[in-house]
């Protein structure tokens, strides 16, 4: 009945808060001269085919980065570089695909292995920081996000391949590029196979933060330091570690496009991914299935609002408001729940005691 | 005296399920120091959160100066005088003492030259020592009561409720902060003193109220009281001793430190050659003054910090192993600090079981979390060692302290250890689960286990110790037998009285 209960509340605390923002984006419209109706009426219409195909394209792509996110919030680790690691990553990757090295797939899973390494190393770096000079994360993965654009920038500049007026890396061979599943005529475009590599990545999420002793150390260290110290954790080698996991999983976010459709580093990179992960991964409150589904929403949400301006005249940015409220609104509705249900757990002990009492005491 | 500075009749709160307070009928006469006392839980804290107005009561009258009042905030409080000092101090370092005393005050005299000069006023009149343009984080703990008073008093109370006020201090600065209430008590103010420590109840209180499941109980008179029966107030029943059984102590030494030293990072030295041997069957207690390595020791010992020295466990030699090995090896440990140490708060029960244990089958096997195991062992602790609580999936937060600590004491016995570490075991624990975990205590010496004790409550040291050794910055003074040891030579000796002879 409880248990029911709290389900109940969390499910309905991130659905209020996507009903609250939606209509906070509305009234944002309405006052900047657009039409409310409009917006909602196309957010809430049904995607045609290439949009159903990207939203599925783009939830692999935020789901992975978010999975990084969360790996490093689980245990109090605020990898705000993401951003950079994925980036370095991205091009790492293109470069080692493009030099093909190695024949077909297995070009492939050297390229996937070059990526994880990079953006692990990227990662270690801001670990490494932390743990010998007690530098903040979140400084360090900053700054490593603005070193990661000017090196990846410098480098294809220097060494990248002319083409047109730009420079990028070579061209995947054909032999290793992975085609996708084409669930509508051609022009839909295709779903991305090495997509598979966020639920693989999501599995994995699940089984070993919650199901393993190098999980339970993890989560053990992010809810109280002082405890897992007591307990055995080794807390450098966990800060270490948690940030190479957290920027391995970021070296991935790129991958399913740069194999899928994109086939080398340069215009083709997107953007972005990085922050979206950190707003989805709180969304998901860094659980592997409600982080699935936040990215769903927020792959829905950026795909749905590419025709607000074409079709009702509305800046596609208005839904940067609506997933920044989502954020914040369930950020708070979450606290508000979890203060919930510490004040019912303790009434419940109360209770439980106060009835042992009575049974001692004789009528 | 006609009127009392406050009077409560019938006072009853329920929250949902539980009634915190029933028929609470208690008379403090002004100018006073009035003692409430209690186990934990026992409804204090919602008494005293009754009167400072941040709950209201659901029946019963409260009378200020023989004026029926009441309260909807702590502003109607602070109004009619009544002031509180919370155990945890709430002041920000960042400020000056000038700066937290006006904060939130701001009408009363300002925030400049006239609100200095009431501070001065106030910190002199009774002898605070507390300088306007200091800035916070530079003042000790018992600086910072001081300011917490002042701001009450600069607020214009008149009755102050100090919670658990000397649960932060050394004993100097108790018998400091005594002498200030005297002070205060002599202008007129009246105090209301809520405490766990009978001796200095006994020693400060006009009068005590004992309350006990939420009701007032009794009102000894604090000239004639003895520790003992305030104690069987509080309990309502006849009070367990920690008295020692005959020694099972045996030939075989379980625990063997040599030469362990220890350096923080400020490069001072908090532990200097410690040498010490437990044998199986044996309580080794560590008397000594707060802050005096106590804590290093354990660190040390566990490997929790840095340091140097040999730490043997029977045959093996550990002093190259870390925390986990050495845990894994047979040291339970019961943390000092049971919410930094022993449990993680947000996470059931049944996971706490598996906290510091991941080295046990029952808790991880072959690298997976044995959650079957776990959740049954936990459900076996909670019922062999009588935690109250709904189950094994409520948070470790929900439960009170003692039913925490005795959850943790039924980990740490559990997976057979052979040395079992207790760091003030029975701190802020109620009477009834202090005597459940003395007695376990003294079950796993009989069963063999070699215990290592360290207590600042020396009725507990005496009575469980077979050996006593004290500890005084850093080192260990002198050996005592607990036999025939009486408490003034171990204070002796903690506080240095024999160094200097």
């Amino acid at each position: 009945m409880n248990r029911l209960r709290n389900i109940a509340v969390a499910v309905a605390a991130p659905l209020l808060a996507i009903a609250f923002s939606l209509a906070v984006t509305s009234l944002v419209i309405e006052i900047s001269g657009g039409s409310a109706a409009d917006f909602i009426g196309i957010i809430f219409s049904w995607p045609a085919d290439r949009i159903l195909v990207n939203i599925a394209n783009q939830t692999s792509l935020i789901y992975l980065s978010a999975l990084a996110a969360a790996v490093g919030f689980r245990m109090n680790l605020f990898n705000i570089g993401v951003e950079g690691q994925y980036r370095m990553a991205a091009y790492a990757g293109a470069l080692f695909a493009g030099a093909a090295l190695l024949p077909g797939a297995l070009n492939v899973i050297g390229a996937l292995l070059v990526a994880v390494a990079a953006g692990a190393a990227w990662a270690g770096i801001a670990g490494l920081l932390r743990v010998t000079r007690g530098v903040s994360e979140v400084i360090s993965t900053i700054m490593l996000n603005a070193i990661a654009v000017t090196i990846t920038g410098y480098l294809i500049n220097t060494y990248g391949v002319k083409a047109g007026d730009s420079r990028r890396t070579e061209v995947i061979p054909e032999s290793s590029q992975v085609p996708g599943w084409q669930p509508f005529e051609k022009a839909a475009g295709e779903v991305w196979t090495l997509g598979l590599l966020a639920v693989l990545a999501g599995v994995a999420f699940w089984l070993v933060l919650n199901k393993t002793r190098f999980g339970f150390d993890l989560r053990a260290t992010g809810q109280s330091e002082s405890a897992a110290v007591a307990s055995g954790v080794n807390t450098k080698k966990m800060t270490i570690l948690t940030m190479l996991i957290s920027g391995g999983i970021a070296g991935l976010i790129w991958m399913p496009s740069l194999f899928g459709s994109a086939h080398y580093y340069g215009t083709t990179f997107q953007v972005g991914l990085g922050f979206t992960g950190i707003a989805v991964a709180l969304l998901g409150r860094n659980r592997a299935l409600p982080i699935a589904f936040a990215a769903l929403l927020f792959a829905y949400l950026n795909e749905q609002s590419n025709r607000l301006t074409i079709e009702a005249g509305i800046s596609v940015e208005v839904i940067q408001i609506t997933q920044g409220i989502i954020v914040l609104a369930v950020v708070i509705a979450y606290e508000l729940v979890r203060r919930y249900r510490v004040r019912s757990e303790e009434q419940r002990v109360a209770q439980a005691r106060q009835d042992a009492t009575t049974e001692e005491v004789p009528a | 005296m006609t009127t009392s500075a406050v009077e409560l009749q019938g006072i009853e709160k329920r929250f949902p399920g539980v009634v915190a307070n029933h028929d609470v009928n208690m008379r403090i006469a002004p100018s006073t120091v009035h003692a409430v006392i209690g186990e934990n839980g026992a409804g204090k804290s919602t008494l005293m959160k009754i009167l400072y107005g941040v709950q209201k009561p659901d029946a019963g009258t409260i009378q200020v100066d023989g004026e029926v009042v009441s309260f909807s905030s702590p502003s109607d409080a602070i109004a009619h005088g009544i002031g509180m000092v919370f155990q945890h101090f709430m002041l920000a370092d960042n400020l000056t003492v000038l700066e937290n005393v006006v904060l939130g005050a701001e009408k009363l005299h300002g925030t400049g030259a006239k609100a200095r000069a009431e501070v001065r006023a106030i910190s002199e009149r009774f002898g605070f020592h507390l300088d306007p343009d200091v800035l916070v984080e530079s003042l000790g703990v018992a600086s910072r009561q001081r300011l917490e008073i002042l701001k009450v008093l600069y607020r214009g109370a008149k009755i102050i409720i100090l919670d658990e006020p000397t649960a932060v201090l050394v004993p100097q600065e108790v018998e400091a902060l005594f002498a200030n209430l005297e002070g205060l008590k002599a202008e007129g103010h009246t105090i209301l003193f809520i405490s766990h420590k009978l001796d200095e109840v006994l020693s400060i209180a006009d009068a005590i109220t004992v309350l006990r499941r939420g009701t007032t109980v009794g009102h000894p008179d604090p000239s004639s009281a003895t520790k003992r029966q305030l104690a069987e107030l509080m309990v309502g029943s006849e009070l367990p001793s920690p008295a020692t059984e005959e020694s099972t102590v045996t030939e075989t030494v379980q625990l063997s430190v040599e030469d362990l030293t220890m350096v923080d990072e400020f490069g001072r030295t908090v532990l200097e050659g410690i040498n010490l041997q437990i044998h199986r069957g044996e309580v080794l207690g560590i008397a000594g003054v707060e802050g005096n390595g106590q804590n290093e020791l354990v660190e040390g010992i566990l490997a929790m910090r840095p340091a140097t020295g040999r730490v043997r466990l029977g045959d093996e030699d550990m002093s190259r192993w870390g925390t986990r090995r050495r845990r894994a090896a047979g040291v339970g440990y019961i943390p000092e600090d049971r919410h930094r140490h022993g449990l993680l708060l947000d996470s059931p029960l049944w996971e706490n079981r598996i906290l510091g244990h991941t080295y046990e089958d029952v808790a991880v096997k072959g690298g997976w979390i044995n959650r079957g195991g776990s959740r049954r062992d936990a459900e076996r602790i909670v019922e062999q060692y009588d935690v109250r609580t709904p189950g094994i999936d409520t948070i470790a937060r929900a439960l009170s302290g003692g039913n925490q600590q005795k959850f943790i004491v039924g980990r740490e016995l559990s997976g057979e250890p052979s040395l079992l570490i207790a760091s003030h075991p029975t701190r802020g624990v109620d009477v009834g689960a202090q005597a459940a975990i003395w007695d376990q205590i003294k079950d796993a010496r009989r069963a063999g286990l070699a215990v290592l004790l360290i207590s600042a409550d020396l009725d507990e040291l005496i009575g469980l110790s077979d050996r006593i050794e004290v500890i005084l910055r850093g080192r260990l003074v002198g050996t005592f037998d607990p036999r025939t040891v009486t408490p003034q030579d171990l204070g002796e000796a903690m506080t240095g009285g024999q160094e200097e002879e």
